[in-house]
């Protein structure tokens, strides 16, 4: 059954003219879905229809066999989809740990075992968990935001570019710990930039072109079809 | 008397009880600042609020106000809450300065209410005179202020315990940086609003106490300590509760510290000049670093 569905949805920002158009994305079991295209494209907006942060014009979000359309944030992420924004994705004046147990605010009861499941996956936080978020460099700070969001052992991961702003040394070290949680059972939907690397980690990926669905197919046939190439992969 | 001992008795030590008030009054305004996003022009009348609810303890018991204030703090809360559901709730989702004019609205009806209640004279918890507590023959200390100084440290150190290691007070912190990502994270707001409301209002409730306790009760006390207050958050860093703690101390040692006769043997400065300390501090931070001390929230 299909993890995540959107199906024919029309949105933006309050009352202003729509920014996606009819647009159709969906998550399989298991899978990393990458979400392309050009700046504008609508591909963040894509991410944010799903947790209610915008005024749906038309269409559904489905999370597996229930409708989730226009549900406040806090209840879409309390049904086990967590979401990493792309700026401003952690508390910079909570510590490490900290931001990690507010992953898991909707949990009662202790932590430990979840907070020694992420510190597995970023070994380098541990010894900086007492410090303040907002002193850590990018690719470290992305790493606190990573792991906030799988605090909660999600159902569906979203990554609204994960990989931006970091050095590819950093962005190379992402994309292998996607991959990594995605090997470990979680659905992963990300928005990429970096649209090569992201579609060769990815099962299928999606082209999103002025908010519309323009090509879609498994992350070799994208890579491989000359249209997307010569937009989005640089010839 | 010695020099020395003139300073501590009649300019540390009443700079540090003023202090201690804008300390706890700016606490809830820049938490309130940083959390709502609006200044709460209502603070200064919750102080009187809470200083009248210990009033009426102190009346009907004879008990001392220190006894009354656990009582002032937790009606106020009460109190705030109510406020919040019924008058500041419904304008949650509208431009911020629509929940600051309902402040001022609010401050007014507060006041009013008080004057309804409690009438327009001029109240106090005791009457007579209680003598100071003198220690090594010459340094003089009412008792009063070793329980407002003293009992301001302890509700510190109660607001750093809530901040640092309650899951509550750890998202308060957490919408204060970044309200959109903790709604995200799932932090149930509206949970966090409350613990907001009521801490702020407590602390507010608690330097009224202290400030109808150290002086006298009169409608406007609250209202008129508005300006030292907002000047203490923005001093720390709004949304910085433990820069308003700095800032509150700052500019209640600053107020008295200033007629000192540091040079000669005239005040430095008149002490009706006193209260443009404050004034004067908050336009310099504003000019010279808006952010506050710890670096807090810009608007």
């Amino acid at each position: 059954m299909t993890v995540l569905t959107l199906r024919g949805v029309t949105a933006g920002y309050g009352d202003d003219a729509p920014i996606l158009h009819d647009v159709s994305l969906d998550l399989q079991p298991g899978e990393v879905v990458a979400i392309i295209g050009p700046n504008g494209a609508g591909k963040s907006t894509a991410m944010k229809a799903v947790f209610g942060l915008l005024h749906l014009h038309g269409g559904q979000v489905w999370l597996g066999d229930e409708e989730i359309t226009g549900e406040p944030p806090e209840r879409v992420v309390a049904r086990g989809v967590c979401f990493v924004p792309q700026t401003e994705n952690v508390f910079p004046n909570l510590t490490v740990q900290e931001n990690l147990e507010m992953g898991a605010y909707i949990l009662t009861g202790p932590l430990d075992d979840r907070l020694d499941h992420v510190y597995g996956l970023f070994p380098p936080l541990l010894e900086k968990r007492n410090q303040a978020a907002g002193t850590l460099s990018g690719g470290q700070r992305q790493m606190v935001a990573l792991g906030r969001a799988l605090m909660l052992d999600p159902k569906v991961l979203m990554l609204d570019e994960p990989t931006a702003g970091l050095s590819p040394a950093y962005a190379q070290q992402i994309f292998e710990l996607i991959g990594r949680i995605n090997g470990a059972g979680t659905p992963i939907m990300m928005v990429e930039q970096n649209a090569r690397q992201a579609l060769s980690v990815a099962h299928r990926g999606y082209v999103l072109v002025d908010g519309r669905n323009r090509h879609q197919g498994t992350g070799a046939d994208l890579i491989a079809d000359p249209e997307v190439a010569r937009m989005f992969l640089g010839g | 008397m010695g020099d020395l001992l003139i300073f501590v008795n009649f300019y540390l030590l009443p700079g540090l009880v003023l202090g201690s008030i804008y300390a706890l009054g700016a606490i809830g305004v820049s938490l309130v600042f940083g959390i709502l996003r609006f200044a709460h022009f209502a603070h200064g009348d919750m102080m009187t609020l809470g200083a009248y609810l210990a009033l009426t303890v102190v009346a009907v018991t004879g008990a001392n106000p220190m006894l009354a204030l656990p009582l002032a703090m937790i009606g106020t809360a009460i109190i705030a809450l109510g406020i919040d559901r019924w008058f500041y709730k419904p304008f949650h989702d509208k431009s911020t300065i629509v929940l600051v004019i309902a402040s001022f609205g609010i401050a007014l009806m507060l006041r009013s209410l008080i004057r309804v209640i409690w009438g327009v004279e001029i109240e106090s918890y005791s009457v007579g005179i209680s003598r100071p507590l003198v220690f090594f023959d010459s340094l003089r200390i009412a008792e009063r202020h070793i329980w407002i100084i003293g009992s301001t440290v302890v509700l510190m150190l109660i607001v750093h315990w809530l901040l640092t290691r309650t899951r509550t007070g750890k998202a308060m912190r957490a919408v204060s940086d970044s309200p959109e990502l903790a709604r995200l994270t799932g932090i149930p707001t509206e949970r966090v609003i409350k613990a907001t409301w009521m801490l702020g209002a407590a602390l507010a409730a608690a330097a009224g106490v202290f400030v109808g306790w150290d002086t006298q009760l009169q409608t406007t006390m609250g209202w008129n300590l508005l300006l030292p207050i907002f000047a203490s958050a923005i001093l720390g860093g709004i949304g910085r509760p433990y820069g308003a703690m700095a800032g509150g101390m700052v500019i209640g040692l600053a107020e008295e510290l200033s007629t000192y006769p540091w040079i000669g043997t005239e005040p430095l400065l008149s002490p009706g000049y006193k209260t443009g300390i404050a004034f004067a501090i908050m336009v310099v931070m504003l000019i010279w670093r808006p952010a506050g001390l710890l670096r807090g929230r810009v608007y």
